[in-house]
């Protein structure tokens, strides 16, 4: 099997934009998926609402679509009631961190077996371009017209200091390494937390001085710090400069974890 | 074989709970609901089930419904202020057709209102309180007997007609204590799965699809907004709506009389009171204090769908009373479907009505 057999090809297209970075997401976590071997009987992918919550509605199993920004917590009833289902969720930067934040940190505290992959393009998309609990100090989007006057989460801070197990950032860049990732956090037993920061062209992109989508891309790898590369230069006492995130692996441990399967 | 117990009005309601084979509660504490909480997270991890507190009323319902794709019977208990955060996946619980059960212990409100107080405010609430169209089962206890029975009865009536069911009670029914008689065994009807080679949101002759439990194999699509029969979004084809509001409303309606559940006293009577929840208790005195037949008593035990032909029986009717803990929820439904005066009788506070009350209103209407 390939990623390709985990499709639910009589709902496709897809309403995703030409140059949305959710695709290649979607890909990279359903390779990591198939590289487990499961059965797609066995699996059930959940999530809340916004393009990036559409995701299980194109993938072949069981699948539910929630309520904006609720999807931990179904996706939490439906691992307690039956651990025996691998439960992926599929989240926004707003789904999960605006209107789902207190799902979120309680998700990672209990540190439930679940993988959460969170499509971060600092926007709400679905609705437009407003402006998200990530979107960066000084980006425009449609409710915040002069700027954005507040400052960002750190979605793997968050979940780093509310006890998930495996923690990591990677992008729509970087392809393999996010599928490895993707991967990492299917193994692991308990809360995983996969963030991909990625380009929405539409909503986030246009307004932003991203006059192509490649722009965009271009900018998210130019802008991604290696975790150690990071950790070299607090070492050398230099500045990490704030339009820069670190990405790679950034948590991993084993903090006792609810609805493990037996 | 039955035995006897002497259990509060919330113990009844876990435990019935547990008889029907609930084998997942989610839920947040409040007063006066807790102790149906409290008694799950005792008795559910011994019976191979799951308690999990989650951290709002919202996460409740999320986690009940979650729960119930599995193919458990799951429940949550709450009072107003938990009772308004979950009208948001009540909604989509109803729109997924999703079988649940949540008991609502009233309190007066509005906002924390009266924690430790009876009411019956939220009856409407429990109707209507989600956005959109929709239809709910709705019980009433008046006894701890019954915190027992209809608790066990909502799992049959969500399972059969895939929606939330309410068990509507009380703070004097869920905190009063009396003898129950508690058989042995609960019957069950199980939901019906979803046939093979069926579309999993096609419905039977009685508008209600088959279930497509997760892990089955049936890779079925559950979504809240407006979708097809194969599950799948389909948010503006007109019909495609049109037909599937008209069915979540009328796979309810159309089972009013199978789901109704009241007791007819002295039909033949003129003057005639209707009433559900703890104030059935002070008619009930009433009417043993007149043994002469000569009021009636329409009790109700199912509200919703409301059962409106048990209004009809009272033909000579000339006026109905409603006693209520609220200013006059189902009164005005009441209204709706007779032609005599319908009387409310609201009672705000937490107190019962006296029996001397509710005998000045019949000496008012003589
Ligand atoms: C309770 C509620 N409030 C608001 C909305 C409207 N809404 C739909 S999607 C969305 C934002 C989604 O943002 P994000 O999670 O970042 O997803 P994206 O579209 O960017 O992938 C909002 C506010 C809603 N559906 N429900
Ligand atoms: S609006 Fe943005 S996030 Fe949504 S599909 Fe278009 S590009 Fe992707
Ligand atoms: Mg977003």
């Amino acid at each position: 099997m390939t990623f390709e057999d985990w499709f639910r090809t009589d709902r496709l297209p897809h309403i995703y934009c030409a140059g949305c970075g959710n695709g290649t997401i979607i890909n990279c976590t359903l390779s990591a998926v198939d590289q487990m071997g499961w059965k797609k009987d066995d699996t059930v992918f959940v999530s809340g609402i916004g393009c990036s919550s559409r995701a299980p509605g194109y993938i072949v199993t069981d699948s539910l679509h929630t309520t904006h920004g609720r999807a931990l917590a179904f996706a939490t009833g439906v691992k307690l009631a039956n651990p025996v289902l691998n439960v992926v969720v599929f989240t926004g930067d707003g789904d999960l961190a605006a209107i789902g934040g207190n799902h979120f940190i309680h998700a990672c505290r209990r540190n439930i077996d679940l993988t959460v992959v969170c499509m971060n393009n600092q926007i709400y998309g679905m609705t437009g371009g407003q402006g998200s609990p990530t979107t960066p100090w000084g980006c425009l989007s449609t409710t915040t017209p002069y700027g954005c006057a507040e400052p960002a989460f750190d979605l793997c801070e968050l979940a780093i200091a509310a006890g998930a197990n495996y923690v990591a950032r990677w992008t729509s860049y970087h392809v393999k390494e996010l599928e490895k990732a993707v991967k990492a956090g299917l193994e692991t037993p308990g809360f995983s937390f996969i963030e991909a920061m990625t380009q929405c062209p539409t909503n986030f992109g246009r307004r932003n001085k991203f006059k192509q989508v490649a722009d965009q891309v271009e900018y998210i790898k130019t802008h991604a710090l290696l975790r150690a590369k990071r950790d070299r230069m607090i070492e050398q006492g230099e500045k990490v400069p704030d339009d820069f995130f670190v990405i790679g692996e950034l948590m991993r441990r084993k903090r006792p974890a609810m609805g493990v399967k037996v | 074989m039955t035995r006897l117990e002497f259990w509060q009005g919330n113990t009844a309601c876990a435990e019935g709970a547990l008889a029907a084979g609930c084998r997942f509660f989610g839920g947040y504490p409040i007063t006066p609901s807790t102790e149906v909480a409290e008694h799950m997270a005792v008795k559910l991890p011994k019976m191979n089930g799951v308690f999990v507190q989650m951290e709002d009323e919202i996460a409740s319902m999320a986690a009940i419904i979650g729960a119930s794709w599995t193919g458990a019977r799951a429940m949550t208990a709450t009072s107003g202020p938990g009772f308004s955060l979950m009208m948001e996946n009540i909604g989509y619980a109803a729109m997924t057709e999703t079988p649940c059960v949540i008991v609502n212990i009233q309190r007066g409100g509005p906002s924390t209102g009266q924690p430790t107080m009876a009411a019956q405010g939220d009856m409407l609430q429990c109707r209507f309180g989600s956005h959109g169209d929709y239809s709910v089962i709705a019980l009433c206890p008046a006894s701890v007997q019954e915190m027992y029975e209809l608790t066990a009865r909502a799992f049959d009536l969500a399972d059969r007609y895939r929606v939330p069911v309410f068990l509507m009670a009380d703070e004097i029914v869920g905190h009063m204590r009396e003898r129950i008689t508690v058989p042995d065994k609960v019957g069950q009807t199980p939901r019906r799965e979803l046939d093979r080679g069926v579309l999993p949101f096609q419905p039977d002759a009685d508008l209600v699809p088959g279930f497509a439990t997760f892990g089955k194999g049936y890779g079925v699509h559950v979504t809240g907004l407006t979708h097809d029969e194969r599950g799948y979004p389909c948010a503006t084809n007109p019909g495609v709506h049109a037909a599937l509001v008209r069915r979540l409303v009328d796979k309810i309606e159309n089972a009013r009389t199978a789901i109704a559940d009241y007791d007819i006293i002295n039909p033949d009577a003129e003057q005639v009171f209707v009433a559900y929840g703890a104030p059935v208790r002070t008619v009930q005195q009433v009417l043993h204090d007149r043994p002469d037949g000569m009021i009636g008593f329409l009790r109700l035990r199912t509200v919703w769908p409301f059962p409106e032909h048990s209004l009809k029986m009272f033909k000579n009717a000339k006026v109905f009373f409603i006693p209520e803990l609220n200013m006059g929820q189902i009164a005005r439904e009441i209204e709706r479907h007779v032609k005599v005066p319908v009387v409310s009788l609201p009672k705000l506070g937490g107190d019962l009505h006296t029996p001397p009350e509710l005998v000045a209103a019949l000496e008012a209407h003589r």
